[in-house]
Protein backbone atom coordinates (compact mmCIF):
# COMPACT_ATOMS: atom_id res chain seq x y z
CA UNK A 1 0.00 0.00 0.00
CA UNK A 2 3.04 2.22 0.12
CA UNK A 3 4.44 3.72 -3.03
CA UNK A 4 3.48 1.64 -6.03
CA UNK A 5 6.47 0.86 -8.20
CA UNK A 6 5.49 1.33 -11.78
CA UNK A 7 7.17 -0.98 -14.24
CA UNK A 8 10.77 -0.12 -14.82
CA UNK A 9 10.72 0.44 -18.53
CA UNK A 10 12.36 3.66 -19.49
CA UNK A 11 10.93 5.83 -22.16
CA UNK A 12 13.77 5.18 -24.59
CA UNK A 13 12.98 1.48 -24.55
CA UNK A 14 9.48 2.18 -25.66
CA UNK A 15 8.36 2.08 -29.24
CA UNK A 16 7.80 5.67 -30.17
CA UNK A 17 4.80 6.79 -32.11
CA UNK A 18 7.07 7.33 -35.07
CA UNK A 19 8.33 3.76 -34.90
CA UNK A 20 4.81 2.57 -34.59
CA UNK A 21 3.72 4.47 -37.64
CA UNK A 22 6.79 3.29 -39.52
CA UNK A 23 6.03 -0.24 -38.48
CA UNK A 24 2.52 0.08 -39.77
CA UNK A 25 3.92 1.16 -43.09
CA UNK A 26 6.24 -1.82 -43.06
CA UNK A 27 3.36 -4.15 -42.38
CA UNK A 28 1.33 -2.53 -45.11
CA UNK A 29 4.06 -2.86 -47.66
CA UNK A 30 4.68 -6.40 -46.53
CA UNK A 31 8.37 -6.02 -45.82
CA UNK A 32 8.82 -6.43 -42.11
CA UNK A 33 12.49 -5.57 -41.91
CA UNK A 34 14.97 -3.33 -40.15
CA UNK A 35 13.36 -0.84 -37.82
CA UNK A 36 10.11 -2.72 -38.08
CA UNK A 37 11.52 -5.84 -36.53
CA UNK A 38 13.37 -3.94 -33.83
CA UNK A 39 10.29 -2.12 -32.67
CA UNK A 40 8.34 -5.36 -32.87
CA UNK A 41 10.77 -6.97 -30.48
CA UNK A 42 10.33 -4.08 -28.13
CA UNK A 43 6.59 -4.44 -28.35
CA UNK A 44 6.66 -8.12 -27.51
CA UNK A 45 9.29 -7.55 -24.83
CA UNK A 46 6.84 -5.24 -23.13
CA UNK A 47 3.98 -7.76 -23.23
CA UNK A 48 5.80 -11.06 -22.76
CA UNK A 49 2.92 -13.25 -21.64
CA UNK A 50 0.65 -12.36 -24.49
CA UNK A 51 0.73 -13.58 -28.04
CA UNK A 52 -0.28 -10.14 -29.26
CA UNK A 53 -0.55 -11.43 -32.81
CA UNK A 54 -0.46 -9.13 -35.81
CA UNK A 55 -3.85 -8.58 -37.37
CA UNK A 56 -3.97 -8.67 -41.15
CA UNK A 57 -6.01 -6.94 -43.78
CA UNK A 58 -6.92 -3.81 -41.86
CA UNK A 59 -8.69 -1.02 -43.68
CA UNK A 60 -8.09 2.61 -42.85
CA UNK A 61 -11.03 4.76 -41.85
CA UNK A 62 -12.20 8.27 -42.61
CA UNK A 63 -13.27 8.53 -38.97
CA UNK A 64 -9.70 8.32 -37.66
CA UNK A 65 -8.15 11.40 -36.12
CA UNK A 66 -4.71 12.54 -37.20
CA UNK A 67 -3.81 13.64 -33.69
CA UNK A 68 -0.64 12.24 -32.14
CA UNK A 69 -1.20 8.64 -31.10
CA UNK A 70 -0.43 7.75 -27.50
CA UNK A 71 2.44 5.51 -26.67
CA UNK A 72 1.51 1.83 -26.47
CA UNK A 73 3.02 1.66 -22.98
CA UNK A 74 0.56 4.28 -21.74
CA UNK A 75 -2.37 2.58 -23.43
CA UNK A 76 -1.51 -0.84 -22.02
CA UNK A 77 -0.39 0.16 -18.52
CA UNK A 78 -2.77 2.93 -17.47
CA UNK A 79 -6.45 2.18 -17.65
CA UNK A 80 -9.48 1.15 -15.66
CA UNK A 81 -10.67 -2.45 -15.80
CA UNK A 82 -12.03 -3.20 -12.35
CA UNK A 83 -12.28 -6.90 -13.19
CA UNK A 84 -8.50 -6.95 -12.72
CA UNK A 85 -8.11 -4.46 -9.88
CA UNK A 86 -8.88 -0.90 -8.94
CA UNK A 87 -5.63 0.92 -9.63
CA UNK A 88 -4.77 1.97 -13.11
CA UNK A 89 -1.70 -0.22 -13.31
CA UNK A 90 -3.63 -3.25 -12.01
CA UNK A 91 -5.18 -4.37 -15.32
CA UNK A 92 -1.72 -4.71 -16.85
CA UNK A 93 -0.30 -6.48 -13.80
CA UNK A 94 -3.23 -8.78 -13.01
CA UNK A 95 -4.50 -9.83 -16.43
CA UNK A 96 -1.38 -11.57 -17.68
CA UNK A 97 -2.66 -15.11 -17.14
CA UNK A 98 -6.10 -14.41 -18.52
CA UNK A 99 -7.05 -16.69 -21.43
CA UNK A 100 -9.30 -15.02 -23.96
CA UNK A 101 -9.77 -18.18 -26.05
CA UNK A 102 -11.96 -20.16 -26.38
CA UNK A 103 -14.59 -17.43 -26.23
CA UNK A 104 -18.22 -17.27 -27.18
CA UNK A 105 -20.67 -14.42 -27.52
CA UNK A 106 -24.31 -14.97 -26.74
CA UNK A 107 -26.85 -12.90 -28.66
CA UNK A 108 -30.33 -12.85 -27.23
CA UNK A 109 -33.56 -10.88 -27.09
CA UNK A 110 -35.45 -8.94 -29.73
CA UNK A 111 -33.54 -10.00 -32.84
CA UNK A 112 -33.90 -12.49 -35.66
CA UNK A 113 -30.44 -13.90 -35.30
CA UNK A 114 -29.82 -15.05 -31.74
CA UNK A 115 -27.72 -17.82 -30.30
CA UNK A 116 -24.23 -18.54 -29.09
CA UNK A 117 -21.40 -17.73 -31.48
CA UNK A 118 -17.74 -18.58 -31.36
CA UNK A 119 -15.77 -15.33 -31.42
CA UNK A 120 -13.93 -16.18 -34.64
CA UNK A 121 -17.21 -16.91 -36.44
CA UNK A 122 -18.68 -13.77 -34.94
CA UNK A 123 -15.94 -11.48 -36.28
CA UNK A 124 -14.99 -13.21 -39.53
CA UNK A 125 -17.75 -11.81 -41.78
CA UNK A 126 -16.60 -8.22 -41.23
CA UNK A 127 -13.80 -6.09 -42.60
CA UNK A 128 -11.35 -5.06 -39.87
CA UNK A 129 -10.84 -1.32 -39.70
CA UNK A 130 -8.35 0.84 -37.90
CA UNK A 131 -10.08 3.62 -36.01
CA UNK A 132 -7.80 6.13 -34.35
CA UNK A 133 -10.06 7.69 -31.75
CA UNK A 134 -9.77 10.08 -28.87
CA UNK A 135 -10.64 8.36 -25.61
CA UNK A 136 -11.89 10.62 -22.84
CA UNK A 137 -12.11 9.07 -19.38
CA UNK A 138 -14.71 10.38 -16.94
CA UNK A 139 -11.75 11.03 -14.61
CA UNK A 140 -10.67 13.91 -16.89
CA UNK A 141 -7.76 12.31 -18.70
CA UNK A 142 -7.60 11.33 -22.34
CA UNK A 143 -5.60 9.39 -24.88
CA UNK A 144 -5.53 8.82 -28.63
CA UNK A 145 -5.70 5.12 -29.36
CA UNK A 146 -5.39 3.26 -32.68
CA UNK A 147 -8.08 0.62 -32.29
CA UNK A 148 -8.70 -2.20 -34.71
CA UNK A 149 -12.23 -3.46 -34.87
CA UNK A 150 -15.46 -3.93 -36.71
CA UNK A 151 -18.18 -1.30 -36.95
CA UNK A 152 -20.90 -2.15 -34.45
CA UNK A 153 -23.54 -0.95 -36.92
CA UNK A 154 -22.59 -3.72 -39.35
CA UNK A 155 -22.88 -6.35 -36.63
CA UNK A 156 -26.26 -5.02 -35.51
CA UNK A 157 -27.52 -5.03 -39.08
CA UNK A 158 -26.45 -8.65 -39.48
CA UNK A 159 -28.21 -9.71 -36.27
CA UNK A 160 -31.46 -8.15 -37.56
CA UNK A 161 -33.03 -6.59 -34.47
CA UNK A 162 -36.85 -6.56 -34.37
CA UNK A 163 -38.65 -3.23 -34.36
CA UNK A 164 -39.35 -3.83 -30.68
CA UNK A 165 -35.63 -3.64 -29.90
CA UNK A 166 -34.89 -0.15 -28.58
CA UNK A 167 -31.65 -0.76 -26.73
CA UNK A 168 -28.57 -2.94 -26.98
CA UNK A 169 -27.17 -4.27 -23.76
CA UNK A 170 -23.65 -5.65 -23.33
CA UNK A 171 -22.25 -7.82 -20.56
CA UNK A 172 -18.70 -8.73 -19.56
CA UNK A 173 -17.59 -12.22 -18.60
CA UNK A 174 -18.49 -12.97 -14.98
CA UNK A 175 -15.92 -15.40 -13.63
CA UNK A 176 -14.16 -14.63 -10.36
CA UNK A 177 -11.47 -17.21 -11.04
CA UNK A 178 -10.44 -15.62 -14.31
CA UNK A 179 -11.19 -12.05 -13.31
CA UNK A 180 -9.95 -11.72 -9.72
CA UNK A 181 -11.23 -8.15 -9.35
CA UNK A 182 -14.76 -9.55 -9.33
CA UNK A 183 -14.13 -10.87 -5.83
CA UNK A 184 -14.55 -7.29 -4.68
CA UNK A 185 -18.02 -5.86 -4.40
CA UNK A 186 -17.04 -2.46 -5.73
CA UNK A 187 -19.37 -2.84 -8.74
CA UNK A 188 -22.26 -5.17 -9.45
CA UNK A 189 -21.00 -7.97 -11.68
CA UNK A 190 -21.14 -8.70 -14.48
CA UNK A 191 -20.22 -5.27 -15.78
CA UNK A 192 -23.08 -4.05 -17.95
CA UNK A 193 -23.35 -1.33 -20.50
CA UNK A 194 -25.89 -0.23 -23.05
CA UNK A 195 -26.63 1.95 -26.04
CA UNK A 196 -29.80 3.01 -27.77
CA UNK A 197 -30.35 1.31 -31.13
CA UNK A 198 -29.74 4.66 -32.82
CA UNK A 199 -26.41 5.05 -31.02
CA UNK A 200 -25.41 1.46 -31.73
CA UNK A 201 -26.10 1.82 -35.46
CA UNK A 202 -24.19 5.09 -35.76
CA UNK A 203 -21.04 4.54 -37.85
CA UNK A 204 -18.64 5.51 -35.04
CA UNK A 205 -18.95 2.74 -32.40
CA UNK A 206 -16.82 -0.33 -33.00
CA UNK A 207 -16.33 -3.70 -31.43
CA UNK A 208 -12.56 -3.55 -31.03
CA UNK A 209 -10.43 -6.67 -31.29
CA UNK A 210 -7.05 -4.98 -31.48
CA UNK A 211 -4.81 -1.98 -30.89
CA UNK A 212 -1.74 -0.83 -32.81
CA UNK A 213 -2.44 -3.37 -35.54
CA UNK A 214 -2.30 -6.27 -33.13
CA UNK A 215 -4.71 -8.40 -31.14
CA UNK A 216 -6.20 -6.70 -28.11
CA UNK A 217 -4.10 -7.17 -24.94
CA UNK A 218 -5.96 -8.65 -21.98
CA UNK A 219 -5.84 -5.44 -19.97
CA UNK A 220 -7.55 -3.53 -22.77
CA UNK A 221 -10.49 -5.92 -22.92
CA UNK A 222 -9.46 -9.00 -24.90
CA UNK A 223 -10.82 -10.57 -26.90
CA UNK A 224 -13.52 -8.05 -27.79
CA UNK A 225 -14.68 -4.74 -26.37
CA UNK A 226 -16.85 -1.80 -27.22
CA UNK A 227 -15.45 1.61 -28.21
CA UNK A 228 -17.83 4.58 -28.30
CA UNK A 229 -15.59 7.58 -28.85
CA UNK A 230 -18.04 10.36 -28.00
CA UNK A 231 -18.87 8.89 -24.60
CA UNK A 232 -16.80 8.59 -21.43
CA UNK A 233 -14.45 5.62 -21.39
CA UNK A 234 -16.48 3.53 -18.97
CA UNK A 235 -19.07 2.99 -21.73
CA UNK A 236 -16.42 0.95 -23.53
CA UNK A 237 -17.29 -2.38 -21.94
CA UNK A 238 -14.53 -4.99 -22.15
CA UNK A 239 -14.42 -8.79 -22.42
CA UNK A 240 -17.92 -8.96 -23.92
CA UNK A 241 -19.73 -12.31 -23.67
CA UNK A 242 -23.32 -11.27 -24.17
CA UNK A 243 -25.26 -8.87 -26.38
CA UNK A 244 -28.99 -8.46 -25.79
CA UNK A 245 -31.58 -6.56 -27.77
CA UNK A 246 -34.11 -5.21 -25.32
CA UNK A 247 -37.19 -3.01 -25.13
CA UNK A 248 -36.34 -0.90 -22.08
CA UNK A 249 -33.32 1.14 -21.12
CA UNK A 250 -30.89 -1.16 -19.31
CA UNK A 251 -29.24 -0.22 -16.02
CA UNK A 252 -25.51 0.12 -16.47
CA UNK A 253 -22.94 -0.87 -13.83
CA UNK A 254 -21.78 2.65 -13.02
CA UNK A 255 -25.33 3.91 -12.97
CA UNK A 256 -26.17 1.25 -10.40
CA UNK A 257 -23.09 2.11 -8.36
CA UNK A 258 -23.57 5.89 -8.25
CA UNK A 259 -26.72 7.07 -10.08
CA UNK A 260 -26.11 10.73 -9.23
CA UNK A 261 -22.63 10.65 -10.76
CA UNK A 262 -22.84 8.36 -13.78
CA UNK A 263 -25.75 8.29 -16.19
CA UNK A 264 -26.87 6.03 -19.00
CA UNK A 265 -25.79 8.41 -21.76
CA UNK A 266 -22.39 9.47 -20.38
CA UNK A 267 -21.76 11.70 -23.38
CA UNK A 268 -18.56 13.71 -23.10
CA UNK A 269 -19.68 17.22 -22.25
CA UNK A 270 -17.44 19.99 -20.90
CA UNK A 271 -20.46 21.90 -19.62
CA UNK A 272 -21.88 19.13 -17.47
CA UNK A 273 -19.59 18.64 -14.47
CA UNK A 274 -19.22 15.47 -12.56
CA UNK A 275 -20.71 16.24 -9.12
CA UNK A 276 -17.21 16.21 -7.66
CA UNK A 277 -15.01 17.53 -10.44
CA UNK A 278 -15.06 19.68 -13.55
CA UNK A 279 -15.25 18.10 -16.99
CA UNK A 280 -14.27 21.32 -18.78
CA UNK A 281 -10.66 20.30 -19.34
CA UNK A 282 -8.72 17.11 -19.69
CA UNK A 283 -5.20 15.87 -19.15
CA UNK A 284 -3.84 14.31 -22.35
CA UNK A 285 -1.75 11.38 -21.20
CA UNK A 286 1.79 11.59 -22.58
CA UNK A 287 1.79 15.36 -22.85
CA UNK A 288 4.42 15.64 -20.14
CA UNK A 289 4.70 17.01 -16.64
CA UNK A 290 4.57 20.67 -17.60
CA UNK A 291 1.82 20.58 -20.22
CA UNK A 292 -1.43 22.15 -19.16
CA UNK A 293 -4.78 20.47 -19.55
CA UNK A 294 -6.60 20.94 -22.81
CA UNK A 295 -10.22 21.96 -23.25
CA UNK A 296 -12.68 19.08 -23.49
CA UNK A 297 -14.89 19.12 -26.58
CA UNK A 298 -18.62 18.46 -26.68
CA UNK A 299 -19.17 14.81 -27.65
CA UNK A 300 -15.38 14.51 -27.42
CA UNK A 301 -15.08 16.31 -30.74
CA UNK A 302 -17.43 13.95 -32.62
CA UNK A 303 -20.31 16.40 -32.56
CA UNK A 304 -20.88 16.43 -36.33
CA UNK A 305 -21.40 12.66 -36.34
CA UNK A 306 -23.55 12.23 -33.27
CA UNK A 307 -25.22 15.48 -32.17
CA UNK A 308 -28.38 14.63 -34.15
CA UNK A 309 -28.87 11.54 -31.96
CA UNK A 310 -29.73 13.82 -29.06
CA UNK A 311 -32.02 16.38 -30.72
CA UNK A 312 -34.49 17.58 -28.13
CA UNK A 313 -32.79 15.71 -25.30
CA UNK A 314 -31.76 17.69 -22.24
CA UNK A 315 -28.10 16.75 -21.97
CA UNK A 316 -27.76 18.15 -18.47
CA UNK A 317 -30.57 15.99 -17.14
CA UNK A 318 -29.66 12.99 -19.30
CA UNK A 319 -26.00 12.98 -18.40
CA UNK B 1 26.83 12.76 26.36
CA UNK B 2 23.34 13.36 27.65
CA UNK B 3 20.51 11.61 25.88
CA UNK B 4 19.15 15.00 24.83
CA UNK B 5 22.40 15.67 22.99
CA UNK B 6 22.30 12.27 21.28
CA UNK B 7 18.80 13.06 20.08
CA UNK B 8 19.79 16.47 18.82
CA UNK B 9 23.05 15.46 17.18
CA UNK B 10 22.24 12.04 15.75
CA UNK B 11 18.64 10.97 15.96
CA UNK B 12 17.12 14.18 14.67
CA UNK B 13 19.26 14.42 11.51
CA UNK B 14 18.57 10.74 10.77
CA UNK B 15 14.82 11.14 11.19
CA UNK B 16 14.98 14.31 9.10
CA UNK B 17 16.62 12.43 6.23
CA UNK B 18 14.10 9.59 6.50
CA UNK B 19 11.28 12.12 6.32
CA UNK B 20 12.78 13.45 3.09
CA UNK B 21 12.66 10.01 1.41
CA UNK B 22 9.19 10.41 -0.13
CA UNK B 23 10.17 13.55 -2.02
CA UNK B 24 13.58 12.12 -2.96
CA UNK B 25 11.80 9.09 -4.43
CA UNK B 26 9.48 11.35 -6.42
CA UNK B 27 12.52 13.14 -7.85
CA UNK B 28 14.41 9.95 -8.65
CA UNK B 29 11.27 8.56 -10.31
CA UNK B 30 10.94 11.78 -12.27
CA UNK B 31 14.42 11.24 -13.67
CA UNK B 32 13.75 7.50 -13.99
CA UNK B 33 16.51 6.47 -11.61
CA UNK B 34 14.38 4.53 -9.13
CA UNK B 35 11.34 3.87 -11.30
CA UNK B 36 8.95 5.96 -13.34
CA UNK B 37 6.02 8.23 -12.65
CA UNK B 38 3.84 6.19 -15.02
CA UNK B 39 1.48 7.39 -17.72
CA UNK B 40 0.02 10.23 -15.68
CA UNK B 41 3.01 11.75 -13.87
CA UNK B 42 1.15 14.76 -12.46
CA UNK B 43 -1.53 12.62 -10.87
CA UNK B 44 1.18 10.31 -9.56
CA UNK B 45 3.19 13.12 -7.91
CA UNK B 46 0.10 14.85 -6.59
CA UNK B 47 -1.30 11.64 -5.06
CA UNK B 48 2.01 10.71 -3.49
CA UNK B 49 2.52 14.11 -1.84
CA UNK B 50 -1.07 14.11 -0.65
CA UNK B 51 -0.91 10.66 0.86
CA UNK B 52 2.39 11.45 2.58
CA UNK B 53 0.87 14.61 4.03
CA UNK B 54 -1.87 12.47 5.53
CA UNK B 55 0.60 9.84 6.73
CA UNK B 56 2.71 12.46 8.51
CA UNK B 57 -0.43 13.78 10.22
CA UNK B 58 -1.15 10.23 11.39
CA UNK B 59 2.45 9.81 12.62
CA UNK B 60 2.13 13.16 14.40
CA UNK B 61 -1.06 12.04 16.14
CA UNK B 62 0.64 8.79 17.12
CA UNK B 63 3.49 10.47 18.99
CA UNK B 64 1.85 11.46 22.24
CA UNK B 65 -0.18 8.23 22.75
CA UNK B 66 3.01 6.28 22.05
CA UNK B 67 4.87 8.40 24.55
CA UNK B 68 2.21 7.77 27.18
CA UNK B 69 1.97 4.05 26.54
CA UNK B 70 5.67 3.33 26.18
CA UNK B 71 6.96 5.88 28.64
CA UNK B 72 9.58 7.07 26.13
CA UNK B 73 9.40 10.75 26.88
CA UNK B 74 11.88 11.97 24.24
CA UNK B 75 9.47 10.97 21.47
CA UNK B 76 7.88 14.34 22.03
CA UNK B 77 11.10 15.93 20.73
CA UNK B 78 10.06 14.89 17.24
CA UNK B 79 6.60 16.37 17.26
CA UNK B 80 7.50 19.67 15.67
CA UNK B 81 9.63 18.11 12.96
CA UNK B 82 6.94 15.60 12.02
CA UNK B 83 4.29 18.32 12.06
CA UNK B 84 6.37 20.52 9.78
CA UNK B 85 6.91 17.61 7.40
CA UNK B 86 3.15 17.02 7.33
CA UNK B 87 2.72 20.65 6.31
CA UNK B 88 5.57 20.37 3.80
CA UNK B 89 4.01 17.41 1.96
CA UNK B 90 0.52 18.92 2.03
CA UNK B 91 2.01 22.14 0.65
CA UNK B 92 3.82 20.23 -2.12
CA UNK B 93 0.55 18.43 -2.91
CA UNK B 94 -1.14 21.83 -3.17
CA UNK B 95 1.63 23.35 -5.28
CA UNK B 96 1.56 20.45 -7.75
CA UNK B 97 -2.19 20.93 -8.04
CA UNK B 98 -1.81 24.70 -8.44
CA UNK B 99 1.11 24.77 -10.88
CA UNK B 100 0.96 21.48 -12.79
CA UNK B 101 -2.63 20.28 -12.51
CA UNK B 102 -4.28 23.69 -12.94
CA UNK B 103 -1.37 25.51 -14.62
CA UNK B 104 -2.17 28.56 -12.47
CA UNK B 105 -5.36 29.26 -14.42
CA UNK B 106 -7.23 31.38 -11.90
CA UNK B 107 -10.85 30.89 -13.05
CA UNK B 108 -10.53 27.09 -12.86
CA UNK B 109 -8.74 27.32 -9.51
CA UNK B 110 -11.38 29.58 -7.98
CA UNK B 111 -14.17 27.41 -9.36
CA UNK B 112 -12.59 24.30 -7.91
CA UNK B 113 -11.91 25.77 -4.48
CA UNK B 114 -15.39 27.26 -4.15
CA UNK B 115 -17.56 24.76 -5.99
CA UNK B 116 -15.97 21.38 -5.36
CA UNK B 117 -16.48 20.51 -1.71
CA UNK B 118 -13.59 18.06 -1.57
CA UNK B 119 -11.19 20.74 -2.79
CA UNK B 120 -12.68 23.31 -0.39
CA UNK B 121 -12.10 20.89 2.46
CA UNK B 122 -8.54 20.22 1.41
CA UNK B 123 -7.89 23.92 1.07
CA UNK B 124 -9.17 24.61 4.59
CA UNK B 125 -6.94 21.83 5.94
CA UNK B 126 -3.98 23.44 4.17
CA UNK B 127 -4.76 26.83 5.73
CA UNK B 128 -4.96 25.28 9.19
CA UNK B 129 -1.60 23.58 8.71
CA UNK B 130 -0.14 26.84 7.40
CA UNK B 131 -1.19 28.64 10.60
CA UNK B 132 0.17 25.85 12.76
CA UNK B 133 3.47 25.69 10.89
CA UNK B 134 3.98 29.44 11.08
CA UNK B 135 3.37 29.47 14.84
CA UNK B 136 5.56 26.47 15.53
CA UNK B 137 8.69 28.24 16.78
CA UNK B 138 9.61 27.97 20.46
CA UNK B 139 9.52 31.74 20.77
CA UNK B 140 5.94 32.04 19.57
CA UNK B 141 4.95 29.06 21.63
CA UNK B 142 6.31 30.67 24.78
CA UNK B 143 4.70 34.02 24.08
CA UNK B 144 1.30 32.45 23.37
CA UNK B 145 1.29 30.30 26.46
CA UNK B 146 -1.88 28.27 26.96
CA UNK B 147 -3.46 29.71 23.83
CA UNK B 148 -0.80 27.95 21.76
CA UNK B 149 -1.95 24.53 22.96
CA UNK B 150 -5.54 25.36 22.11
CA UNK B 151 -4.57 26.63 18.66
CA UNK B 152 -2.46 23.60 17.91
CA UNK B 153 -5.25 21.24 18.83
CA UNK B 154 -6.77 22.25 15.49
CA UNK B 155 -4.47 19.66 13.93
CA UNK B 156 -7.23 17.23 14.93
CA UNK B 157 -9.62 19.14 12.71
CA UNK B 158 -7.03 19.19 9.92
CA UNK B 159 -6.67 15.41 10.17
CA UNK B 160 -10.43 14.92 9.80
CA UNK B 161 -10.58 17.34 6.86
CA UNK B 162 -7.60 15.63 5.27
CA UNK B 163 -9.11 12.16 5.34
CA UNK B 164 -12.47 13.55 4.23
CA UNK B 165 -10.75 15.26 1.29
CA UNK B 166 -9.19 11.91 0.36
CA UNK B 167 -12.48 10.03 0.79
CA UNK B 168 -14.44 12.38 -1.43
CA UNK B 169 -12.09 12.35 -4.36
CA UNK B 170 -11.89 8.59 -4.94
CA UNK B 171 -14.14 7.33 -7.70
CA UNK B 172 -15.60 4.31 -5.98
CA UNK B 173 -13.27 2.18 -3.90
CA UNK B 174 -13.01 3.76 -0.45
CA UNK B 175 -10.81 1.08 1.14
CA UNK B 176 -7.71 3.25 1.48
CA UNK B 177 -9.39 6.40 2.84
CA UNK B 178 -11.37 4.15 5.16
CA UNK B 179 -8.15 2.78 6.64
CA UNK B 180 -6.93 6.31 7.37
CA UNK B 181 -10.33 7.31 8.72
CA UNK B 182 -10.32 4.39 11.16
CA UNK B 183 -6.78 5.13 12.37
CA UNK B 184 -7.56 8.81 12.87
CA UNK B 185 -10.84 7.94 14.59
CA UNK B 186 -9.02 5.67 17.03
CA UNK B 187 -6.34 8.29 17.74
CA UNK B 188 -8.88 11.05 18.35
CA UNK B 189 -11.11 8.81 20.46
CA UNK B 190 -8.10 7.88 22.55
CA UNK B 191 -7.48 11.58 23.22
CA UNK B 192 -11.09 12.21 24.23
CA UNK B 193 -11.02 9.21 26.50
CA UNK B 194 -7.72 10.35 27.98
CA UNK B 195 -9.09 13.83 28.60
CA UNK B 196 -12.27 12.42 30.14
CA UNK B 197 -10.24 10.23 32.46
CA UNK B 198 -8.25 13.24 33.65
CA UNK B 199 -11.32 15.35 34.40
CA UNK B 200 -12.95 12.56 36.40
CA UNK B 201 -12.22 12.95 40.10
CA UNK B 202 -10.36 9.98 41.49
CA UNK B 203 -12.87 7.79 43.24
CA UNK B 204 -11.86 6.20 46.48
CA UNK B 205 -12.97 2.64 46.98
CA UNK B 206 -15.93 2.62 49.29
Amino acid sequence: MLIKKPNKIKSFEITSERNYINRRNFIKSGCLIGGGIISDNLLTAELPSQPFEILKNIKESQYSTDEQINNIIDVTSYNNYYEFGLDKDDPNLNSRDFKSRPWTIEVEGEAEKTGIFDIEDFIRPYQLEERIYRMRCVEAWSMVIPWVGIPLANVIKELKPLSSAKYVKFETLHDKKRMPGQKSGVLRWPYREGLTIAEATNPLPILAVGIYGRALPNQNGAPIRLVVPWKYGFKGIKGIVKISFIKNQPKTSWEMAAPNEYGFYANVNPKVSHPRWSQARERRIGSGVFASKQPTMLFNGYEEHVAHLYDGLNLRRNF
Amino acid sequence: MTSLKIIRLYLKPIVFLICLLPIILVLTDLFEISGTLGANPIENIQDRFGIWGLRFIVILLLISPLKKISGIIWLIQFRRMIGLFAFFYVLMHFLVWLLLEQSLLMPAIIEDVTKRPFITIGFIALLILLILASTSTSKIRRSMGKKWDKLHQSVYLASILGVWHFWWQVKKDITEPLIYAVIIFILLTYRLWDKYKKTQPKKNPA
